[in-house]
């Protein structure tokens, strides 16, 4: 079975990363869901984040 | 690949970090055993710093040393010495040694002698004078010096006997308790106090001093709630110099302030040190006091949130993040948030609130500058002028260029190596 | 100058606490020095540094508290008195629930998470949706502004995964019964679709619904999924899935005309596989679908219409009618009220498909249509704020989202746009699509009433009338009620149409009705 067939047989878990409204959302239809309070990485400095991709 | 590599290394020194035992074993006097130490030298908190870039309260305990140690009779002749360059100026760190606040060592002042059991290494630091006009704050009053002769003269002393006839204290075991009781290592030691003095009771009192001296050195210890406080920090030295130097590593090994600077070292780059400012602390002053009046961050005493203590373990302190304004669950989330910037969870500091949730620790420079979330730290406020001493205490943060640096010096280094 | 004090016997409160009250009440005007705390002797200490410490205070004990301050005058002493009060009783709201950081945090906390919805700046999308997928997690990337390439990586990605890469600019998908971002609640049934359009799959799903049918699963495979240089990555593994799944009897697919090479790569999947099939290209050639042995659908409405037909085992045609009853006298009453310069169309449009599919219906029936996503170069309005003969405006489109809400979420665009129509003395008929389900707006007719009134105003001040026709696009399972929806719309005189291809036939019946009468 592949991985997508599979995904229709398990309870959909979410993560999601970006605006609430989707998550209050998928909370009122009983969905275990999980907000990320994601910011840019490395807040937005591109040299920082150049050398962490370095070491990737 | 060299995130492998990285990750590696990260474990092994994660391995380190939580595999150290922490063991109070004797009190001795600097000179004798914390290595490199001398009549003329100096060692103070952070990273290091000239004479002349000193804040207040550093200022202040380098005058009251140097008094102490009878190199000067007064103040006016303490500075111009100071000022010379006949005194040796060297950060605790560097031997094995740390100090709260100004974090000031001279020769003759008795220090907790502690090893790490598991890996052999030792590590020091002076016993806590107490509260208010101290030494720490850069006090050198008459009643200062008065009270380091008092501590050299008896306080060491009976302590030291009372040690041996008590045996090795498990210090690893005791902070652990201590996070169970409502204190964080850092901020907040009174739990960690209690435990120690009704430890040490039964063989203070066998100790073969008048019962005059006994109450004395227990009023004393009783009367100040932070005096595990320099307990915690040696056991939190000895237990991180044992990951030190670990290649490729990107933990912090030290996180140390001077009133004037912040400074980090990393396992992976050996002994380099990354400074910034040392940052204003944000929290409530005692009535009386205000912004103007605080001194930069200072102190040694961070070592405790490079461990996983301290402010990482506020969620196990929750009386702390009233200090700026927040509610018990703030408490929680400020230690949740510490989760993001570190390698692992405690395998032996539990915090009852989470579940016993081990604390987060060892803080991965990486992290740290992808997420933007800087370590929290709680720690006292010092006035800005010496003698005057605690005059708040609150929340503080590293500045972000120490972990960017780290970082480039980091990928610096192996693209020096051709690993990158 | 006044010094007041107050005492409170055996009253303990913590050390803290007391701090961050003095530090507030220092903030109330005409406090000059104030200290609230323990009768403890360093706050006595304190008291007295601040010449605060009055006898009676030097004799309390630590177990009692006590204010001290010193103010201009006694009404401020007591207005901080009270304020002490006040904060010492005040409780802290609880805070929410953690919110991890990163997405490796977040898969501490939730290790058998399944699907990752981003929906982040463009910008930084797809470096997230790589993150997930290399933790071998489904993604739905909401967020638009992914360049090309960065998508062609993500899916090339994912399929070597066995991952679905539902995006970039995946507005809509209803997996295992989940409305993720903006989708309606739908049945449980046995028709599966896959999508390279949010309102499309919108529009498709509720009629399935309404037609007492249901869905299996809705795939959602962002714009740009069937160009030639994605080359349908998208749509194959999900085609490939449906056909694989033991729920679904009968596949649609729904799209703009995709690239022909990778339609006829698209249809031959579909061949292969042994499930009836319904193809909704929209515009696209209905010979090509018939070649591969699926079924083309002329509309959304027509596409929902026939695959629920294949679950029925009925026979397969062709709607493209009315299922309103009497729909020749309303054509005829509504032709009537016209003026003779009335003679326009002007669709405002939330749901760019929706628009789309008016757009592709319109231009059969009555010529040349007007709009920011034309069918042609030549029918590009040369101000998008400003509508030109027949124009179908998709205000959803990128030109006017800049920095701005989606008008399915946010009516203002809508709401200013439709009273300068209203001003125009050749505008006939004013065609809305109005869409439910999550993630939009919770009363979206609500939002319009006032503004179809006041065009109603506008029209009526200079003796016009304008038709005003919609569909709702949404279930009676949407949070937003349908039914009171539909209703609020009828009484403002808006006729409602079942679907939007109903709602865009019956405005050209009109407007040609109109054009014979004269």
């Amino acid at each position: 079975m592949t991985k997508i067939n599979e995904l229709f047989q398990q309870e959909l878990k979410v993560i999601n990363m970006g605006l609430e409204s989707f998550n209050e959302n998928l909370k009122k239809q009983n969905v275990k869901t999980i907000q990320v309070d994601w910011k840019p990485p490395t807040r937005g400095n591109k040299k920082m984040l150049s050398l962490l991709d370095k070491l990737r | 690949m060299v995130q492998e590599r990285i990750e590696a290394a990260n474990k092994k020194v994660m391995e380190i970090i939580l595999n150290g035992q922490p063991t109070l074993l004797d009190i001795g006097v600097a000179e004798e055993v914390i290595p490199g130490m001398a009549k003329k030298t100096i060692l103070h908190a952070g990273p290091p710093i000239k004479w002349g870039k000193m804040s207040g309260p550093l200022r202040g305990a380098v005058i009251g040393a140097l008094i102490y140690e009878g190199l000067a009779v007064d103040e006016k002749e303490a500075i111009k010495l100071a000022a010379s360059g006949e005194i040796s100026y060297d950060p605790c760190h560097h031997h094995n040694t740390v100090g709260p606040m100004a974090g000031v060592v001279s020769a003759s002042m008795p220090v907790w002698i502690l090893q790490n059991k598991k890996y052999g290494n030792y590590s020091y630091c002076t016993l806590n004078e107490g509260l208010g006009k101290v030494l720490r704050y850069g006090a050198y009053s008459d009643e200062v010096i008065k009270r380091l002769k008092w501590m050299e003269n008896l306080l060491a002393p009976l302590l030291k006997q009372a040690l041996k006839l008590h045996g090795p204290i498990d210090l690893k075991t005791m902070i652990t308790q201590a996070l169970q009781m409502g204190d964080e290592g850092h901020n907040r030691n009174r739990a960690g106090t209690s435990l120690l003095i009704r430890e040490l009771a039964p063989y203070i009192i066998q100790t073969k001093f008048s019962e005059k001296e006994k109450i004395e050195v227990l009023k004393f210890i009783n009367s100040n709630d932070h005096f595990f406080l320099n307990l915690t920090m040696p056991a939190a030295k000895c237990t991180m110099d044992a990951a030190k130097n670990i290649e490729f590593s990107t933990i912090v090994t030290v996180m140390a302030r001077n009133g004037t600077e912040f400074g980090i070292r990393v396992s992976g780059l050996g002994d380099r040190w990354f400074t910034g400012p040392a940052g204003i602390v944000d929290g409530l002053l005692f009535p009386g006091y205000s912004a103007e009046d605080a001194n930069p961050d200072i102190g040694d005493s961070v070592i405790a949130e490079t461990v996983g203590i301290g402010g990482f373990a506020m969620a196990a302190a929750p009386a702390i993040v009233q200090f700026v304004g927040g509610s018990a669950k703030d408490a929680v989330n400020f230690t949740l948030n510490m989760y993001e910037i570190t390698a692992a969870e405690n395998s032996i500091y539990k915090i009852p609130a989470l579940d016993f949730r081990g604390t987060p620790t060892g803080i991965d420079i990486r992290k740290v500058v992808e997420t933007g979330i800087l370590p929290s730290i709680n720690t006292g406020i010092a006035h800005k002028d010496s003698g005057i001493g605690q005059i708040g205490a609150g929340l503080v943060k590293p500045p972000m260029n120490c972990f960017e640096d780290a970082l480039q010096a980091f990928v610096e280094d192996l693209e020096a190596k051709n690993l990158v | 100058m006044a010094l007041k004090y107050l005492i409170r016997e055996n009253a303990y409160y913590d050390s803290v606490t007391l701090m961050i009250i003095t530090r507030e009440v220092k903030k109330i005007k005409g406090v000059k020095e104030v200290i609230v705390g323990m009768g403890t002797e360093l706050n006595k200490e304190l008291a007295g540094n601040l010449n605060l410490l009055t006898p009676e205070l030097q004799k309390i004990t630590p177990n009692d508290f006590f204010i001290s301050l010193d103010s201009v005058d006694d009404n401020i002493a007591k207005k901080a008195f009270a304020f002490v009060d006040e904060l010492l009783s005040k409780k802290k709201a609880e805070s929410e629930d953690y919110q991890p950081s990163t997405l490796e945090s977040a898969l501490k906390y939730m290790p058998d998470a399944n699907l990752i919805l981003i929906s982040l700046p463009g910008k930084y999308a797809a470096r997230e949706a790589k993150n997930a997928l290399l933790n071998n997690k489904h993604v739905m990337l909401f967020s638009d502004n992914v360049t090309l390439e960065e998508e062609i990586e993500l899916k090339k990605l994912a399929k070597q995964r066995g991952l679905l890469m539902m995006g970039p600019d995946c507005g809509t998908a209803i997996i295992n019964h989940v409305a993720l971002a903006f989708s309606n609640v739908i049945r449980k049934g046995p028709i599966g679709i896959v999508g390279a359009s949010g309102t499309g799959i919108q529009e498709v799903t509720v009629m399935i619904d309404k037609l007492g049918s249901g869905i299996s699963q809705a795939i959602g495979t962002g714009g740009r999924d069937l160009k030639a240089e994605v080359g349908g990555i998208m749509m194959f593994e999900g085609l490939k899935a449906l056909q694989n799944d033991p729920l679904t009897e009968v596949i649609v697919l729904i799209s703009k005309p995709p690239d022909k090479e990778v339609a006829r790569k698209v249809l031959s999947i579909l061949k292969e596989g042994e499930k009836p099939s319904v193809v909704y290209f929209a515009g696209g050639d209905p010979e090509v679908i018939k070649e591969y042995g699926s079924i083309p659908g002329l509309s959304l409405e027509d596409t929902a219409h026939k695959a629920v037909a294949i679950t029925k085992g009925m026979s397969i045609e062709d709607f493209a009618g009315f299922t309103v009853t009497k729909i020749n006298k309303i054509i005829q009453e509504e032709a009537k009220k016209l003026k003779k310069d009335q003679r326009y169309i002007r669709g405002l449009y939330t749901g760019g498909t929706l628009c789309d599919e008016a757009m592709i219906i319109l231009s059969a029936l009555i010529g040349d249509i007007y709009s920011n996503i034309p069918l042609k170069p030549e029918g590009k309005l040369s101000d998008i704020n400003k509508s030109y003969r027949h124009s179908l405006i998709d205000l959803g489109d990128d030109e006017f989202t800049r920095g701005k809400p989606h008008p399915m979420i946010d009516p203002y665009v809508r709401q200013e746009r439709i009273l300068s129509e209203a001003k125009d003395k050749e505008v006939a008929v004013i065609l809305m699509d109005f869409v439910l389900g999550f993630g939009s707006n919770s009363d979206p007719v609500g939002e319009m009433i006032p503004y179809i009134q006041k065009t109603r105003e506008i029209a009526a001040k200079e003796g016009r009338y304008i038709c005003m026709i919609s569909s709702v696009c949404g279930t009676e399972e949407d949070p937003q009620n349908l039914i009171e929806q539909e209703k609020k719309l009828k009484e403002e005189g808006v006729i409602v149409m079942p679907s939007n291809a109903q709602a865009v036939r019956l405005a050209a019946a009109i407007v040609l009705s109109r054009r014979n009468s004269q």
